[in-house]
C-alpha cells in the first residue's frame, strides 16, 4: 500500500559529511520519524537518531525538516505535497556527533549553572498551600519537553559559536521565568540573575522560538517579555537612576550588588559560514523585509502588514525550497569546514 | 585493551523516576553516585506517565487513608501482590509526593491551595496527583532538577559540580560484574558498558547497585512503551544470579491509539475514562456494563444513570465500569472486537466530546488534545477516539526484598518497573509513580547503608570478565558480512510475543512461543552489524535482542505454567481465577550460567498479617482465598479475640 518517496539524509560526523539520496517506502498516517525507522531498517541499519517517546513528549527527535527545526514524531507526512522529496539535516547550532544525532551539552550545562528552587524555610513538606492561578503561569513553562528546538532556532547562537558562552538561551529563559513566577520560590533575584548572568539582554525578541516550540509554549510572550520590561522597569527607572545620582552605591541597600550587565555584547564582524556545504553554497540568512533608510519599520501604521515579522524572515515560507537548504555545522576549529561537494 | 574505569560508592542504572530518586537518596547519605542513562538526561519513560501518582492524602475526599489505598492495591493485584510492600507503598506515598513540592515541583492544585487529586480506575476515592496530563514529565523534570541543585551544592562544596553525583548520558550497561566473597557469597562488583556516542567502552567498580531500568515493552509490536523498555535490568540481574518473579503478568493498557497504523499503541491516559470519557462499539452501545466481574459487582454502577450520576455525587452512586482496573477493560475491548462490533481500525470508540464542553477537555487534557490533533487529525472534543489494548507495563520484575529493595544478589538492589511482587498480577493506575518515589527512595537509602556495611572490602571486578564482556559486546560488529540482520530478529521477536503470548493465551501457543524463542536465541548469537563503532543503532539493538529474548522466555514459560487467569495473565483453556495458585509466586532464574535455559520454580507467598487481613470483609477475602486459608484466617480471628477477654 506504500509508496515509494525520495528522501534526503544529512550522514556523516564531525570530520564532515554529505547529504545522500534514498527512496523509501511511505505509507499512509506516518511521520518522518518512521520512515527514519524504515531506513534503519532496510537501507541504513547505522544510521543514527535520537528518538524515545514517539509521541511528542520526551522531546528527543529534534531535527531540521526541509529547513524547519521540528519534532520528527510529530511531523506528519501528509503535510508535505504527495511528491515532494524530504531533506533531512541535523540541528544545526550544536556540533555534530553522527548523523542526525548533535551534541546537546551546551543546554545541559546552562541548566548546571542556572540556580534551582529554594523553597521556603518556614513550610514543612504538606504544608504548601498555592492556589491553582498562581501555578497556572510557572506550570505553563514546566510542560517544556527539552527537544531544544528553541535553543537551535535562536538566532543570537545559531550560527554564532561565540555567543554561548555568555548566553543561556529561550529554554533557560523560561525556566528562570518559571522560578521567578513560582509562589513559594524563596530567592527574589530571578530577573536580575537572568540579566546579569545568562545574557537575557542578548535577545531582541524575533520570536524565533515561540514559532518552533512544539508544547506552543509562548515563550517571548509569557516569559522573556516580562522578564526584560521588569529588568528595564528596575534598571531604567528615573527615580531609581536619580537615586543611583544622589546617593553613593554603599547608602543604597536595596539596589541590586550584581555588576551591571551590557545590554548588548559587541559583535564580531559579520560570520563567515564554515562547516559542511553540500549543493550551494550557504544563502545569506534571510531577514524581513526592509524600509528604505534600511530600518525595520517600528509601527503597523506604516509596515505593509499588521502584527510582527515573520522571524524567520518575511520572503521565507515552508518547506525551503531545495536549493536553498544548508546543514552548516557549528565552527569547529579541527576541520577546514570544507566537506565533499 | 585500555577501558576507561571509574569508581563510585553507589551506580544506579536508569535514570527515570526510580533510579533519580534512588540516586537522590544515595547522595543525600554522603555516597559518591553515579546515574547511568542510557537516553540523554531527562528523556526516560517516565515522561510518558499521564495520569498522576497516587497518594492517599485524602485532599479531596478526607475519608481516604492508606488503608483504603493498600485495599485498593490488593484487589487490583487479585491478592498476588507482596503485602509489605503495597502495605509500605501505600503508608509512604504521601510524604514522597509532599517531598517533590520542595524540591520544586507544581501539582494542579484545589481551591484550598492543596494538592488536587483526581479520580482513577481501582481507585475508590480521587488519589491521583496530578499536572494535567502530563504528570510523569513533572516528576522527572522535577527530580532532574533536583539534582542539579544537589550538584550546585557540591559545586560549592568542593568545586566540582560532579563531586558526588555524575549523570553518565548515553551509555549503556551490558553486564553486571559480581565476585565471591571468602564466604562464597556472590557479591556485585561492578558494571560494564558502553558510550552509545562513541563506542567505547567503561567500567564502573561499586559495591551497590540499585538496577532502575524499567520494563520490557519492546518486545511486544503494539506497545507504548519506548525504545528502552528492552528488558537489561530484568536480564542483567538473572545473568548476575538474581532471580525474577511474576513474569507471566504483563499490563495491557486497554487505550491505546489504533489509527494511524504508524502511532499504534501510543498510550491515551486513562484520566479521559475518569473525566468522564465512555467507551462505546461500533453499534454505539456503551458495553462496559457487560464485563463487570462478581469480585467488583458491589463497587461498580450497573446502569448507565448511576453511572453518570457517580461524576457529581460520588457519596450515592457507585462509580462506572469503564473505571474497572486496566485488565477487565482490555479483556473486554479485546472480546467486542472479537465479536465483530469493534470500529474499522480494529478498536473501539472512546468517547468525551459528548460529556464535556471543549474548552474543559482542552484544559483537562491537553497533552491527549495535541496527541490526537497532530497525529491522527482527530479532534477529541468533537469526535471520539478509536482505541485498543496495548502492551503497558511488566508486573514482573526482580525478586526484592520489600522493605530494602535488595535482591538475591548482595549489594544488588532494584526499584521501579524493574523490580516485581508490588503489583500483584495487575496493576493500577497511578501506583507506578508513586511505586518509583517509594521504593525508589528506599533502594537509594539501602545501598547507601549496604556500603557502609561493608567498608573496607570494597569488590574488584576480574579483568577476565571484562575481557568477556567486551567480546560479547565487540561480537555482532564481526560478523557484519553474513551475521543475522537486528532488525528481522526484532521484528519477529515482537511477532512471535504478540501473536502467541498476548493477552488472550492458550497452551499449545504458548508452547510453540517457547520453541519459536528457542530458535530466536540461536540466530541471536549469530546477530550482525554493519558499521562502526560510533553511536550506531544497528549494532546497539543487536546487543538488546539478547535481553529481550531471555524476558521473553521468562514470560512465556511463565504463562504456560500459571494454569488460571488473573489480572495480566489469561489463560482461554483457564479462563477461572484460582485460590490455590494464589498463594503461588513462579520464580525464573538462570541456574546454568548466562546463556542457559530460564528454569521455572514454585514459591509460596507470605501470608497476609492478621492486621491488614482484617482489612478487608471475610465476604470478600472469600472470592480469593483457599478454604484452608480461610480456616487459617478464621482460627487466627477467634485466638485473637480469645486473647482479648
Amino acid at each position: 500500500m506504500g509508496r515509494k518517496r525520495r528522501f534526503r539524509v544529512w550522514r556523516g560526523d564531525s570530520a564532515g559529511g554529505s547529504i545522500n539520496d534514498y527512496q523509501v517506502e511511505v505509507n499512509d498516517g506516518e511521520v518522518v520519524l518512521d520512515v527514519i525507522h524504515r531506513l534503519q531498517a532496510t537501507q541504513a541499519p547505522d544510521l543514527a537518531c535520537r528518538w524515545n517517546c514517539k509521541a511528542g513528549k520526551c522531546g528527543s527527535c529534534s531535527m531540521e525538516i526541509n529547513g524547519m527545526p521540528r519534532l520528527s514524531c510529530m511531523t506528519r507526512m501528509s503535510t508535505f505535497e504527495e511528491n515532494a522529496t524530504v531533506t533531512i539535516t541535523p540541528l544545526r547550532t550544536f556540533p555534530v556527533i553522527r548523523d542526525l544525532v548533535t551534541d546537546v551539552s551546551f543546554n545541559y550545562q546552562k541548566a548546571r549553572e542556572m540556580p534551582a528552587f529554594t523553597p521556603p524555610d518556614d513550610l514543612y513538606p504538606g504544608e504548601y498551600r498555592m492556589q491553582q492561578i498562581d501555578v497556572e503561569r510557572s506550570q505553563e513553562f514546566r510542560k517544556c519537553i527539552e527537544c531544544f528546538l528553541c535553543q537551535n532556532t535562536c538566532h543570537v547562537i545559531r550560527d554564532h559559536e561565540e555567543n554561548k558562552r555568555a548566553f543561556a538561551g529561550p529554554r533557560l529563559f523560561i525556566r528562570a521565568a518559571e522560578l521567578d513566577m513560582h509562589p513559594l520560590d524563596a530567592r527574589r533575584d530571578r530577573k536580575e540573575a537572568a540579566q546579569a548572568e545568562q545574557g537575557l539582554g542578548y535577545c531582541n525578541i524575533t520570536k524565533c522560538c515561540t514559532e518552533v516550540c512544539p508544547e506552543h509554549i509562548k515563550i517571548t510572550d509569557n516569559a522573556i517579555i516580562p522578564m526584560k520590561e521588569r529588568v528595564v522597569d528596575r534598571r531604567y527607572d528615573p527615580v531609581v537612576r536619580l537615586g543611583h545620582r544622589i546617593f553613593r552605591r554603599d547608602q543604597l541597600t536595596a539596589a541590586p550588588s550584581r555588576p551591571e550587565p551590557a545590554v548588548h555584547a559587541p559583535r564580531e564582524a559579520p560570520h563567515v559560514p564554515q562547516g559542511v556545504t553540500w549543493h550551494t553554497p550557504p544563502a545569506a540568512t534571510a531577514i524581513a523585509s526592509i524600509l528604505p533608510g534600511e530600518r525595520l519599520s517600528a509601527t503597523e501604521f506604516t509596515f505593509d502588514r499588521s502584527g510582527a515579522a515573520s522571524p524567520f524572515g518575511d520572503d521565507v515560507s515552508f518547506p525551503l525550497p531545495v536549493e536553498q537548504l544548508r546543514y552548516q555545522r557549528p565552527s569547529d576549529p579541527s576541520t577546514d569546514g570544507s566537506g565533499p561537494e | 585493551m585500555t577501558i576507561e574505569r571509574h569508581q563510585y560508592d553507589v551506580v544506579v542504572i536508569g535514570a527515570g523516576g526510580a533510579g533519580l530518586r534512588a540516586a537522590i537518596e544515595a547522595r543525600l547519605a554522603g555516597k559518591r553516585t553515579a546515574i547511568i542513562s542510557k537516553s540523554l538526561f531527562g528523556k526516560a519513560h517516565t515522561v510518558m506517565a499521564e495520569g498522576g501518582a497516587a497518594a492517599a492524602m485524602g485532599n479531596v475526599n478526607p475519608r481516604d487513608n492508606w488503608m483504603v489505598h493498600f485495599r485498593d492495591t490488593m484487589r487490583g493485584g487479585k491478592f498476588l501482590n507482596n503485602v509489605r510492600m503495597a502495605e509500605l507503598h501505600a503508608k509512604e506515598a504521601p510524604d514522597r509526593i509532599w517531598e517533590l513540592e520542595t524540591y520544586g515541583a507544581l501539582f494542579d492544585r484545589t481551591k484550598d491551595g492543596r494538592i488536587s487529586q483526581r479520580n482513577f480506575g481501582g481507585h475508590e476515592y480521587p488519589r491521583l496527583a496530578h499536572v494535567g496530563d502530563r504528570t510523569g514529565l513533572e516528576l522527572i523534570r522535577t527530580l532532574q532538577q533536583k539534582i542539579v541543585s544537589l550538584q550546585q551544592e557540591d559545586k560549592r562544596q568542593f568545586g566540582d559540580y560532579e563531586a558526588r553525583l555524575r549523570v553518565f548520558a548515553e551509555c549503556t550497561i551490558t553486564e553486571l560484574l559480581t565476585t565471591e566473597d571468602p564466604a562464597g557469597q556472590r557479591r556485585c562488583a561492578g558494571a560494564f558498558g558502553y558510550y552509545r556516542e562513541s563506542g567505547e567502552f567503561v567500567v564502573f567498580e561499586a559495591p551497590a547497585i540499585v538496577l532502575a531500568t524499567g520494563g520490557v515493552g519492546k518486545a511486544y509490536k503494539v506497545t507504548s512503551n519506548s525504545w528502552e523498555y528492552t528488558g537489561d535490568g530484568h536480564a542483567l540481574a538473572l545473568r548476575a544470579g538474581a532471580t525474577l518473579i511474576n513474569m507471566e503478568f504483563l499490563q495491557f493498557h486497554p487505550t491505546g491509539m489504533v489509527w494511524p497504523p504508524s502511532v499504534k499503541g501510543i498510550l491515551v491516559t486513562e484520566s479521559v475514562r475518569g473525566d468522564g470519557g465512555v467507551l462505546t462499539n461500533s453499534e454505539g452501545k456503551r458495553f462496559m456494563f457487560d464485563y463487570v466481574p462478581e469480585v467488583f459487582r458491589k463497587q461498580y454502577a450497573e446502569t448507565p444513570e448511576e453511572a453518570d450520576r457517580w461524576y457529581t455525587d460520588p457519596e450515592h452512586n457507585r462509580r462506572p465500569p469503564e473505571l474497572l482496573p486496566r485488565d477487565e477493560v482490555a479483556r473486554a475491548i479485546n472480546t467486542e472486537v472479537k465479536a465483530g462490533r469493534g470500529t474499522p481500525a480494529g478498536g473501539v470508540y472512546l468517547d468525551v466530546s459528548g460529556r464535556l464542553p471543549a474548552e474543559t477537555i482542552r484544559r483537562k487534557l491537553p497533552s491527549m488534545y495535541h496527541q490526537f490533533k497532530e497525529l491522527a487529525d482527530v479532534d477529541i472534543t468533537k469526535q471520539p477516539m478509536e482505541v485498543g489494548p496495548t502492551c503497558h507495563y511488566v508486573m514482573g520484575g526482580v525478586e526484592v526484598d520489600a522493605d530494602t529493595a535488595a535482591t538475591t544478589v548482595s549489594g544488588l538492589f532494584a526499584a521501579g518497573e524493574v523490580s516485581g511482587g508490588m503489583h500483584g498480577s495487575n496493576r493500577l493506575g497511578g501506583n507506578s509513580l508513586s511505586d518509583l518515589l517509594v521504593f525508589g527512595k528506599r533502594a537509594g537509602e539501602h545501598a547507601a547503608s549496604y556500603v557502609d556495611s561493608v567498608a573496607g572490602t570494597r569488590p574488584r571486578t576480574a579483568s577476565a570478565d571484562l575481557d568477556a564482556a567486551a567480546e560479547a559486546a565487540l561480537a555482532p560488529l564481526s560478523r557484519a558480512e553474513g551475521g543475522e540482520h537486528p532488525y528481522t530478529l526484532h521484528h519477529e521477536l515482537q511477532q512471535v510475543m504478540g501473536d502467541l503470548v498476548g493477552i488472550i493465551r492458550r497452551r499449545g501457543e504458548l508452547a510453540e512461543s517457547l520453541a519459536r524463542l528457542a530458535e530466536l536465541k540461536e540466530r541471536v548469537r549469530k546477530v550482525g552489524a554493519t558499521g562502526g563503532r560510533r553511536y550506531n543503532p544497528g549494532w546497539h539493538l543487536a546487543l538488546d535482542l539478547r535481553n529481550m529474548l531471555v524476558v521473553s522466555e521468562c514470560t512465556a514459560r511463565a504463562a504456560l505454567a500459571r494454569e488460571e487467569s488473573r489480572g495480566g495473565h489469561t489463560r482461554e483453556d483457564f479462563p477461572a481465577m484460582d485460590p490455590a495458585w494464589r498463594r503461588v509466586n513462579l520464580v525464573c532464574a538462570l541456574p546454568d550460567g548466562p546463556d542457559g535455559d530460564v528454569v521455572l520454580r514454585r514459591q509460596d507467598l507470605t501470608s497476609m498479617r492478621p492486621d491488614l487481613s482484617a482489612l478487608f470483609d471475610r465476604g470478600e477475602l472469600a472470592k480469593y482465598l483457599t478454604d484452608e486459608e480461610l480456616a487459617g484466617l478464621d482460627e487466627s480471628v477467634a485466638a485473637a479475640e480469645k486473647g482479648e477477654h
